[in-house]
């Protein structure tokens, strides 16, 4: 099980959050094709390596944060 | 003493190939088997980074049905199930292909009405289904719990009669050898590390056993496909994911049935040899890492143990993980890249190992003809952008 550092609560178990997939995902603005808004919908990064992902501490103070984790290790190094 | 006679020579790679499959699971020794079974195309290698079937082909829960929701995933399963049926005897080794029925169980009134409607879909797809009430699961499973005093009450299945499981070492092992006496060149060790790609056709593969020419490149990768496809520029719309399984010690034969909760997200059968083999939801995370969370586990048996009270004192013998590759509407991606030359055999995410016949047989006639299969039309990446997705979470995508 993940320890998750919530910048809020501190360190809490994984089973606290919930998982919201890669951060930085901005919704598009402006003329839109299709491709783009697919790109939006559908695609995200899926690095084997370091990942910037968002959480959210659900069953604590229900804020979303940043999380910067290893894909391969699980190791967490940098929370915001 | 002498050593068994080898299912598959171990041949150095070729300088160059018509066509190199990427990965050497299930599904890429099916491509390559139907690609010479069925289109006469020898020049073929497969390329497997660790050994040959590994990786998700050596972790799955091997349940094998073919009742999803929509038309489109009836029909590509259907035909991996017809070709099940067929598979031990032309493969000549037996697959220990059982069917003894899948059970998707109900607790609520939603479930109900969902399996009711699925059971419908499937009879007119021309795919069996029979809506079992709770008495009716409990004659066809006498171990399950249908007492209405528990929190997920079974409240009537559906029963897919010719579902069952396969021994996936087996199912693997025959396909290798047979691909191999086609003349195949099953070469493991051989990590693929980049494409060479001219004027966007792909024309080699790089490896750590040198480069190696190709007139198509199919990836067969599972959970690895978005890393390999990243070395050619592309972006898929898959995510890696950790999917758990567990077998007990072994037990004299109690369960001839395989027992399948989307609800509570676990699944159950007994292998022949003796093990309850039983299968979670996938970690939410993003992971390669072929492990994931004890609480994922600890939840599944906790459903596991109210469906089967008697299943309370079975120890667990060993959990691992695989990294299965998800898409966004659950339904695998299927057929040529933007770039030329260079097809994709991807998102099978939860339920991969069912589909390896039939998944071989459609993207083999892609690679020999170098337009999809009809069935796997459906299946390409521009459902991504056109909206015609095949959106099979709500039938399928927990216990796949």
């Amino acid at each position: 099980m993940l320890l998750i550092d919530c910048p809020h609560c501190g360190p809490r178990d994984e089973t606290e959050f919930r998982y919201g997939g890669q951060a930085g995902i901005a919704y598009p603005t402006g003329e839109t094709s299709d491709a783009r808004w697919a790109e939006y919908v559908f695609l995200r990064d899926n690095p084997k390596g370091w990942f910037r992902e968002r959480w959210f501490h659900v069953h604590g103070c229900r804020t979303w944060f940043d999380v910067e984790r290893h894909t391969v290790t699980h190791e967490i190094r940098n929370t915001t | 003493m002498t050593h068994p006679d080898f299912l598959w020579r171990n041949p150095d790679p070729k300088p160059s190939y018509d066509v190199v499959i990427v990965g050497g699971g299930g599904h890429g020794l099916a491509t390559a088997y139907y690609l010479a079974r069925n289109h006469g195309l020898t020049n073929v290698a497969v390329l497997e980074r660790g050994w040959l079937a590994g990786g998700n082909m050596a972790r799955n829960t091997t349940i094998i049905r073919s009742n999803y929701l929509w038309d489109e995933s009836a029909a590509i399963y259907e035909h991996s199930l017809k070709l099940w049926e067929g598979l031990s005897a032309e493969l000549d080794y037996d697959l220990m292909f059982s069917q003894r029925g899948v059970l998707n169980l109900a607790h609520n009134l939603s479930d109900v009405r969902e399996g009711r409607r699925r059971v419908n879909a499937n009879r007119l797809n021309g795919v069996d289904a029979e809506w079992l009430d709770a008495d009716e699961v409990k004659k066809f499973c006498p171990i399950i719990n249908v007492s209405g005093r528990v929190r997920y009450p079974v409240m009537g299945a559906t029963l897919q009669r010719r579902g069952g499981i396969a021994k996936h070492d087996h199912v693997a092992w025959a396909l290798a050898r047979k691909a191999d006496e086609y003349g195949v060149d099953l070469v493991q060790g051989c990590e693929v590390t980049g494409f060479e790609i001219t004027n966007n056709r792909v024309v080699a593969v790089q490896t750590s056993r040198g480069r190696i020419a190709a007139g198509k490149v199919a990836l067969a990768a599972a959970g690895h496909t978005s890393v390999l496809a990243a070395q050619a520029g592309l972006r898929l719309p898959l995510q890696s994911h950790p999917l758990q399984a567990l077998v007990s010690e072994l037990l004299e034969p109690v369960l001839d049935c395989v027992v399948m909760s989307n609800a509570v997200h676990v699944y159950v059968s007994q292998a022949h040899k003796g093990e309850l083999v039983m299968g979670a939801g996938i970690d939410a995370y993003n992971s390669y890492g072929q492990r994931g969370g004890a609480h994922v586990i600890e939840a599944q048996m906790a459903a596991a143990l109210e469906l089967f009270p008697i299943f309370s004192r079975v120890r667990v013998l060993r959990t691992w993980a695989g990294v299965v590759d998800v898409s966004p509407d659950a339904s695998p991606v299927i057929g040529p890249t933007p770039v030329e030359g260079l097809y994709l055999n991807a998102g099978w995410g939860t339920g991969g190992f069912k589909a390896t016949p039939g998944s071989g047989w459609v993207y083999a006639h892609t690679l020999a003809h170098g337009r999809p299969h009809p069935l796997a039309e459906p299946f390409g990446l521009d459902r991504f952008t056109t909206g015609a997705l095949i959106d099979e979470h709500g039938a399928a995508a927990v216990a796949h």
